[in-house]
């Protein structure tokens, strides 16, 4: 049996304290003192100290331990800006060949739903990024939140990716198992790697979770309900931030980890990477039209464009799109590129505020209606600056002030 | 399961929150088949009510003799004393028209003596009372009966004076009904906290029941207007933090003068609002509607586009619940106990007026969060029923007995 592992690290730009009054004035939409703290606390608590392990692992079992990345292109600004050892660690890890990149979104957004030439840019923007930091071209294209459909593997197909990955869910695979390499029905030849969400799970939410009928989660466990999957590869795939942020230091985590390897092998279990899977024959072709993600037991996209202020903020967003383009600014598109970040979305999902679920719920601000506030008012202030690139005079913005900024671009 | 149960006022005799809470209680334990005995200070001769037994204690012991050691004082249940000495003043020019007159030690007292009798003469199996000017009387019908006594705590001292100030005389009293009651009951985590900090109550003997909102049947006026409004409605007090509503008027005005703000209420900090918002120069646009009852409050609710409660400190808050009920969007001080609770809100530091006033123009601009806000906000506030409260009252009452 083998097992790939894919680990998500980013980290959004948080916005700041941003009121309608500085509309007009000035053009901070983001915190900086926030996302430089939280930056290094998950650096402390997360990325040194998992890159370190994993380095040592690496090390120890030659070339037979290898595990993958996607980073996001927002996430590596702020390592250099914030934590540039971090930086350098991946660095590391990349130079021992064991480590793959994946590719993504620079500004992990949402953009191949809103527009197909912003989703493109920011994909090469990426590229080159991670060609620059790594030294590496990658093969296998993962979207923000594992969002994919049928018309996305048709595109990063034309875009030259081989591979994608995509989230195992139920609905796509009915009775089929995650484990097989499939092909993406409507592409030529585009290898779907699909997560096993279940052990992957395992470890990226129950883990620490002393609720939990497997708790606590030994290794040899783990390792042997690998072992009784059949297929191609376990993929396990998951956010980073699982070691020592999700789950804290003291779930013992980072143990388990450390000695994951040799109790895999004990067991016949090795490990692949996403484009050596690209080798194995397609099981099958899946057929997949309605969106699927990695978020919720939904699945879906409700997370990002569940509710008006979500799908009014978005829609807004991308309508500026050909106007910023025009001006020629590179601070304007580079903040409108900011603001496409998916983060700025789930943080304006009420749907766990219907169930009551609030412990689910992660903010920096304080209420989703905060977070479009913010949002609102930072594009109203574009719009104020596009105007201005356009050498024509902004009307007062405080009677302007609007959910539909594009109405003002005409 | 029969309560005695104290208060100060109950509809259609109130002034404000509390008998507004008592109603809704007293309704809510109608629902678990709890028989209450309601028994206030004063009130008309024929005051009934369908859900508890009335008992107005003026008017029933208007036989009885108590003697009272008179005490002159104009002393109200939520005045500070900053306002006392300016409605001293205010009191020599025109004998007010209170609901409770001149003399507020008085009255207690002479409640207090009463409730012994009523103590004597009614079934119950345990006594409730709400808010200081209760206590004694909780205390003696203690005393007399040897049941178990509640304490409900719906605004503290230190809220009243903003922190400042404190009454001796009514600090004593609430430290008091405290101490000698079995279970102190706090209206959010927020007073919990105060009761325990200030007072010196153990945690363990202080549960938290969060208040409801009536959702008996309410008409639906037809309101036109051109402008935008926004409300305010409370007691005009330092408490409720008028002044910073003012402040984010102005704030507001300066971007958009077309907006009008409605002030619904009295208290004594009315003429220096008044004054403030002549020297701002925004008379125009705020409007002093005065204290409201019934219709005219839900009138109010259904034309105002944003309801604002700026409180500087403020136990639980009902007046935002009934706002949300009447589908308008609420902006909230994070200094109050219904800001624990509601979630589809937005929460401001009454001290930030940039803010406030930032999230008012939002929120008038912003047609997509005003739509959402409503829409959520009717939904959410279908969970604080007063069913859910008296459950929690119940249950206390019934651990009470059982020891």
């Amino acid at each position: 049996m083998n097992v790939c592992f894919y680990f998500q690290v980013h980290q959004p730009y948080r916005m700041g304290r941003y009121t309608v009054f500085d509309i007009g004035n000035h053009s901070n939409y983001f915190d900086d003192q926030k996302n430089e703290e939280i930056m290094k606390k998950v650096a402390n608590k997360c990325y040194l100290p998992t890159n370190k392990l994993l380095l040592n692992l690496i090390k120890k079992h030659k070339d037979k331990f290898k595990i993958s990345f996607s980073i996001s292109g927002v996430a590596i600004e702020q390592f250099e800006k914030y934590a540039p050892e971090v930086l350098e660690s991946f660095k590391e890890l990349s130079k021992t060949g064991c480590v793959e990149f994946l590719s993504e979104t620079y500004y992990h957004s949402l953009s191949f739903m809103f527009s197909k030439e912003e989703f493109k840019e920011q994909v090469l923007l990426h590229k080159e990024k991670i060609k620059e930091l790594f030294d590496q071209e990658p093969k296998v294209f993962r979207n923000t939140e594992l969002i994919y459909n049928n018309e996305l593997a048709n595109f990063v197909e034309k875009m030259g990716f081989e591979g994608i990955l995509a989230e195992g869910a139920d609905r796509i695979l009915s009775w089929r198992s995650p484990n097989y390499v499939y092909k993406s029905k409507t592409t030529d030849n585009l290898r779907l790697l699909l997560k096993n969400y279940r052990l992957s799970d395992d470890l990226a939410f129950r883990f620490g979770e002393k609720t939990w009928n497997e708790h606590p989660l030994f290794i040899e466990k783990f390792a042997s309900w690998i072992s009784e999957n059949q297929g191609h590869s376990v993929n396990l795939f998951m956010d980073y931030e699982t070691f020592g942020e999700h789950q804290w230091e003291h779930t013992g985590i980072f143990q388990f980890l450390e000695i994951l390897p040799e109790e895999f092998f004990k067991r016949g279990i090795n490990f692949v990477t996403p484009s050596e899977l690209l080798k194995q024959e397609p099981k099958a072709e899946l057929d997949v039209h309605n969106f699927v993600s990695w978020a919720d037991e939904e699945r879906d996209l409700s997370a990002w464009l569940g509710n008006k202020m979500q799908e009014t903020a978005i829609k807004e967003l991308y309508l500026l799109e050909s106007a910023i383009k025009k001006s020629n600014n590179p601070k304007l598109l580079e903040d409108w590129r900011k603001l496409t970040i998916s983060d700025h979305f789930y943080y304006m999902c009420t749907k766990w505020f219907n169930d009551g679920d609030v412990h689910k719920y992660f903010n920096p601000y304080s209420t989703p209606y905060d977070a479009f506030i913010l949002f609102m008012n930072a594009l109203n202030d574009i719009i104020i600056r596009l105007k201005l690139s356009q050498k024509e005079t902004p009307r007062n913005p405080s009677f302007n002030l609007t959910d539909t900024p594009s109405s003002i671009m005409g | 399961m029969k309560v005695l149960m104290f208060g100060w006022e109950f509809p259609p005799i109130y002034s404000g929150g509390l008998g507004t809470a008592c109603y809704g209680l007293t309704k809510g334990l109608e629902h678990h088949n709890v028989a209450v005995t309601f028994v206030m200070p004063k009130g008309p001769e024929n005051i009934t009510s369908k859900h508890v037994k009335l008992l107005v204690a003026e008017n029933y012991f208007k036989n009885t003799k108590i003697r009272i050691k008179k005490i002159d004082s104009i002393l109200m249940p939520y005045l500070t004393i900053e306002s006392y000495e300016k409605n001293l003043y205010l009191e020599k020019q025109s004998p007010s028209k209170n609901l409770y007159g001149r003399n507020i030690f008085e009255e207690i007292y002479r409640f207090s003596e009463r409730a012994k009798i009523v103590a004597q003469t009614e079934e119950f199996d345990i006594i409730h009372a709400h808010d200081w000017m209760t206590f004694r009387a909780g205390i003696n019908a203690k005393k007399i009966s040897n049941k178990p006594l509640v304490v409900h705590v719906h605004a503290t001292s230190f809220d009243r004076s903003g922190g400042t100030n404190i009454n001796q005389y009514v600090y004593d009293i609430e430290r008091k009904g405290m101490h000698e009651a079995d279970k102190v009951i706090a209206v959010s985590n927020y007073t919990k906290t105060i009761i325990v900090r200030h007072y010196g109550v153990s945690p363990d003997k202080v549960e938290v029941v969060h208040n409801a909102v009536d959702f008996s049947e309410e008409q639906t006026y037809r309101i036109e207007k051109t402008d935008k409004i926004v409300l305010f409605l409370g007691r005009i007090t330092l408490q409720k933090g008028p002044d910073y509503f003012i402040e984010a008027a102005k704030k507001v005005l300066e971007r958009d003068p077309n907006v009008k703000f409605v002030v619904v209420g009295s208290g004594d900090m009315e003429p220096k609002m008044i004054e403030k918002t002549a020297e701002l120069g925004i008379s125009k646009n705020i409007l002093f509607a005065g204290f409201l009852t019934g219709e005219d409050v839900s009138r109010a609710y259904q034309m105002a586009d944003i309801y604002v409660m700026p409180s500087v400190s403020e136990p639980f808050g009902i007046t935002p619940l009934e706002a949300m009920k009447s589908g308008t969007p609420v902006i909230i001080s994070k200094q109050s106990g219904v800001s624990e609770v509601v979630d589809h809100c937005l929460k401001v530091d009454f001290w930030d007026t940039d803010d406030i006033a930032s999230k008012i123009l939002a929120l008038l601009y912003y047609e997509t969060l005003h739509k959402t806000l409503k829409e959520h906000g009717q939904i959410e506030v279908k969970k604080f029923n007063w069913d859910i409260p008296a459950g929690k009252c119940l249950k206390i009452y019934n651990d009470l007995l059982k020891k």
